[in-house]
Parts: C-alpha cells; structure tokens; sequence
C-alpha cells in the first residue's frame, strides 16, 4: 500500500490538490478565495502532466553532441505546461481585474451578498 | 503541388486574430466595426469558397502547421462539415453584429467600443480554431481564449447586476477548463499523443487489447462534463441565463447562438473522429449524453416559461434547444446509420439561425418601448417596429416546431433519428412534451407583442421611448430580413444542407 502511494506520490499530490482547488472554486463565497482555488487547480493539472513526461534519470531535453536520445525526458508534457501556464496567468488577471471592477462597485467580493444586491438591482 | 484552397481555414483564423489585434490599437469604435464586418464577411466568403471546392469533390484533407511531422506538431482538419459551419457561424456573426448595432453603441462605453470589436474577433478566432482543429490542445488553448473573451463580451454592458453575470460565469467555465484539462492529460497519459489521428488510433488500440480501460473511460467523462459545462448542458446550466440575458443585444446573440456551438463542434469532433461512436456507446457515454439533453429540454423549457424578463427568457430556451443537440449525440449510432449526429448538426445551423433573430428583434422591440424589458411592457411593441414583430414571430414559430421554419426540419429528423434507435418512445415523448412547453412560452409572447396596448400603457411608453430609437433602423432591418430569409431557407430547401451535412459526418 505505501509502496504504491510512493510510487504514484506525484500522481497522488496532484490528486488531492486538485480536490483542494476544486472545491475551493466551487463552494468558497469569496471571489478572491475562487482565484486562489482555480489556481491551486491548474497546478495540480500542471504537476500531472509534468511527472507523466518525467523519466527516472532523464537529462532535460537539449539535443547535443555524445548523448543518446534515450536519457532525455518527454519534452512534450513540459511544453504543454508552458502552454498551460500562460493560460491560467491570463485567466488569473482577468479575473482578478474583473473582481477589482466589482469591489469597486459593491465594496464586497462575498457572492451571496452579491447576488442579493444584485436581485434588488434588478426588481 | 497542393491546391491553394487549403490555406483558407489557416488564413481565415489568422485573418480573425490579426483583425482582433489591429481593433485594440484602433481609437475609434466605428472605424474597429467597420473593419470586423469586413474581415467577418471576408471569413464568410473564404470559408464558402472551401465548401464549394470541397463538397463537390467529396474532399477532407489534414494540413499540417509549421514542419514537425505527424505525432508532434499541430494541424488542422477540414472537410464540407466544418466548412459550412464556419461559413454559417461567421455570417450569423456580422448579422448579429449588424442587428444590434444601435443598441452595441448605445450601451457600450465609446472608449471601449474598439477593445469589445476586439473581443469579437477573439470570439470569431476561436469559434473557427475549434471548429478546424486536429490537435486537443490547440483546441483547449481556444476553449480559453473563447471563455475571456465571452465574458469581456457580457461585461462590455457596464452595469452591476452584468458584472456578477460575468463572474459567475468566468468560474464555471473555468471549472470547465479544467475539467477538460485534466482529461485530456489522462488521455495523453496513457496515449501518449495529442495530435486527433494517433490519438484515434491508440485509443482505438487500447480499446482492443481492454488496458487502461478506467483511466480512458474517466478521460472521457472529464472532457465531456468540462465541454458539458461550457455549453450549459442540463445540470450545469444555472450561469446562463444571467449571463446571456442582461448583456448587450449583439452580445446574447453571438452567445447564445454561437460560442455555445464552438464547444459542442469540437464535443462532435472529438466523440467522431477520436473515440468513435462505438466505443461511446459501449462505455455508456451516449447513454448519459441523451439523459440529460432530455432533462434539458423539459427544464429549460419549464425556467423558460417562468420567466418575464424578454431576453432571460430567450436565454432560458437556449438551454433547452441545447438539449436537443445533446440528445441528438446521445441517440449515438443507432442502428448503424448515426442519424442523431446528422440532426444535432442541422440544428446546430437552426439554432445559430433563429436565435440571433429572437435576440435582435427583442432588444430592437424593447429599444422602441423605452428600453423596457420585461413582457408586460412590451404590449404592442411589434406595432412599433413591424419588422421586428414579424422576425420575433417567426423565430418563436421556429423554436416551436411549426412546418416550414428550420426549427420543423430538425425536429423531425431528431424524431426519424430515434425511430432507428432502442430509445424511440422516450425520446419521441420528451419532444413532444417539449414542444408544448415550447409554446407555452412562446406563443404568449408573441401575442403579447402583437396585442393592441390600453391607452395607459401606450401613453406611459410615448413618455419613456426615446425618439431616436423610435427612428428606422435600417441595419437592424437589414439584418433580421436576412436572418428570417435563413430561417426559411432552411425549412424549405433543406435538402442540399443535409446532404453537405451528411457527407461531411462522414469525413470528419
């Protein structure tokens, strides 16, 4: 049992960080705590994918000179975190300039409150 | 030597972004509209152009980005499917554009009129990079890029109530993305590609030998719940109406008839072209695909009824014509023939059509009753704007089912699809019983239109309605002309659209 926990350590800390994340995005009322969880989220994503392009050993990928090919580690995966990476940044700030508009305009950033004040607006 | 023709789908992306690019260093909103319109109905042509060159021929063909060969690289894929439905989302995107344009430059701020032209053309980049996409995570990085600027779409209406709107439907896209992330690392977990062909083919090798059976399955389910999520299939809908409703006119409209259809191409795309129906079916995927798109139509529907506020309504029956599309993938490949994949197609087209229309003529019939919303106020409002009437009229009729109107034709293949199924007298009923509720809403909100207003009411709104937008609105008019013209167009000549469809399922 621990030996495979071990094993899988990154499969498994992605795994919990991941439940982490989404339920904070999920059940959380406070917009900046959704962000913080939405990001907690995409790093587990992140860790996944990094450890599954990871080999035991493995140089990082640049080609040179007297190293055989087989010692390098996936540089695929990694590249998609990059990729990924700069998505969740983008996502970050905009949410966060999103939630600054609000605040603003409420002064609060709770969302029960919100959607109350906004119900009023509406009527 | 390739033919020329196979650059378009690449250049009419590129066309969009450089246009989203060149309309934020734009200082004035007139000049970033005038040229959206243009690159869009430059799209719209390039991509009939390829759907001339590829339908006769019967053609599909890979064309491959920069020089890495197949497993890396990326790609895109086109055929007649995915032509015609770049060709129709691009056109619907400068007609709901041109529909809404009074009440775009009325509500949105002039400082920002080129930084929302811009988050169109964003939305226009996306919705084709999603369509044409060969590669899964070219098509995530666009699931993003579409989910910004939607919401900068909604927000670009700057009131309060719009801001909350938008938050919460940023969150529950971004649990969608994620969703769709995390799948899609386990399906390049264990595939170890990402490119759709040597994808297809590793799933289809592991679906033979039975390994990884549960990590594939769970892949899987995540990208359909995280796609699910983003076009407001059944239990994950509640984002929309907020969402959809209180943004500008042209806003609700692109939304609800088209950034919603971007996910679901790719959904099509992926459950065609990378897992295959049959594996689908096997899994139960389809099976749960076709409960809740009948629970979405009965409970979009059934919102949609309660609701008084013209455009939330609207918003409300997207959700459940979306049902329709999602039961229309989970009737799956019924007796061999994937009829249902045929129908969600067409009424991918039917709704992109008809709701734009419903979305314009409503805000143009609130527009000339003092900007009033809600259905009691709109009490012969079609009086006011007779175009607007006959255009919310025959969106209603079309949403409804009436023979004649594009909405008819898909209900009956959706009902033709199902008879060559197992599932043939659920489904049968749930449209019919969706039909009623259709009606139930829409038909009074015709007649709410069209009754003559007791000279109190009438008095009130000469008071309240701004002159200006009592005045002719000729791109409006233009617009829902040409909308109305679509609607018939595909109720009556219906058959060459579905025979492009059809050939175009084949080649996905």
């Amino acid at each position: 049992m621990l030996e495979t926990l071990l094993e899988n350590r990154f499969s498994v800390t992605a795994v919990l960080l991941f439940g982490i994340g989404f339920l904070n995005l999920l059940l959380q009322q406070n917009l900046l705590k959704k962000v913080v969880g939405f990001n907690i989220m995409d790093s587990a994503v992140f860790l996944l994918l990094a450890s599954l392009g990871y080999i035991e050993g493995g140089a990082a990928p640049v080609v040179a000179e007297g190293t055989s090919p087989s010692l390098y580690i996936n540089p695929i995966p990694s590249g998609l975190v990059l990729t990924g990476i700069v998505v969740s940044v983008s996502i970050t700030a905009f949410s966060l300039a999103l939630i600054q508009r609000i605040y603003r305009r409420y002064g609060t950033i709770e969302l029960d409150q919100l959607r109350e004040r906004a119900r009023k607006e509406d009527d | 030597m390739r033919p020329l023709w196979e650059n378009l789908p690449f250049l009419s992306i590129f066309l969009a972004i450089t246009a989203g690019i060149l309309c934020a260093v734009l200082r004035s909103g007139k000049a970033a509209w005038r040229l959206t319109m243009l690159t869009t109905a430059v799209n719209t042509l390039l991509s009939a152009v390829l759907l001339g060159c590829l339908w006769p021929a019967g053609l599909s063909f890979v064309y491959t980005m920069g020089r890495f060969a197949a497993p890396y690289g990326n790609a895109i894929k086109a055929g007649p499917l995915q032509a015609l439905l770049s060709a129709v989302f691009c056109a619907v995107l400068a007609l709901a554009l041109e529909g809404g344009k009074r009440d775009l430059f009325h509500d949105v701020s002039p400082a920002r009129q080129p930084l929302y032209f811009t988050m169109v053309n964003m939305t226009a980049a996306s919705l084709l990079a999603l369509t044409y996409t060969n590669d899964v995570f070219t098509g995530y990085v666009f699931i993003e890029i579409s989910t910004i600027s939607a919401c900068a779409l909604v927000m670009a209406r700057d009131t309060g109530p719009n801001l909350i709107a938008t938050i919460r439907y940023l969150f529950m896209s971004l649990l969608g993305s994620g969703l769709f992330l995390l799948g899609l690392t386990l399906l390049n977990g264990v595939t170890g590609y990402l490119l759709m062909p040597s994808l297809a083919e590793a799933v289809a090798a592991l679906a033979a030998s039975g390994q990884y059976r549960l990590p594939l399955t769970a892949a899987v389910g995540l990208m359909i719940a995280g796609l699910g999520i983003k076009s407001a299939m059944f239990p994950f809908h509640l984002w929309l109406p907020a969402a959809h409703g209180g943004a500008t006119t042209a806003s609700s409209a692109i939304l609800s008839g088209l950034v919603l259809k971007g996910y679901i191409v790719l959904l099509i795309v992926l459950m065609v072209r990378v897992f295959t129906l049959p594996l689908l079916e096997e899994m139960g995927v389809t099976n749960v695909l076709l409960i809740f798109g009948l629970l979405g139509m009965v409970a979009g529907s059934v919102s949609a009824i309660r609701e008084h506020h013209i455009k939330r309504m609207l918003a409300c029956s997207s959700v459940a014509q979306i049902g329709y599309i999602f039961m229309g993938l989970g009737l799956g490949l019924g007796f061999g023939t994937a009829a249902g994949l045929t129908a969600s197609c067409f009424h991918i087209l039917v709704h992109a059509c008809c709701k734009p229309l419903l979305f314009c003529c409503a805000g143009r019939l609130s527009a000339v009753s003092g900007h009033h919303r809600s259905l009691r106020n709109l009490r012969g409002s079609a009086y006011r704007d007779a175009v607007a009437g006959v255009g919310f009229t025959v969106g209603a009729l079309s949403m409804i089912g009436i023979p004649l109107f594009g909405g008819f034709v898909s209900k009956l293949y959706f009902a033709s699809a199902s008879l060559s199924s197992d599932k043939t007298a659920v489904v049968l009923l749930t449209i019919a019983l969706s039909t009623v509720l259709n009606a139930l809403y829409y038909v009074p909100a015709v007649l709410a239109i069209w009754e003559q207003p007791d000279e109190e009411l009438r008095l009130h709104i000469q008071e309240t309605a701004d002159p200006a937008a009592l005045a002719f609105d000729r791109s409006f008019t233009v617009s829902a002309l040409i909308l109305t013209a679509g609607v018939f167009v595909l109720g009556i000549l219906y058959h060459p659209i579905l025979n492009v469809i059809n050939s175009g399922v084949s080649l996905l």
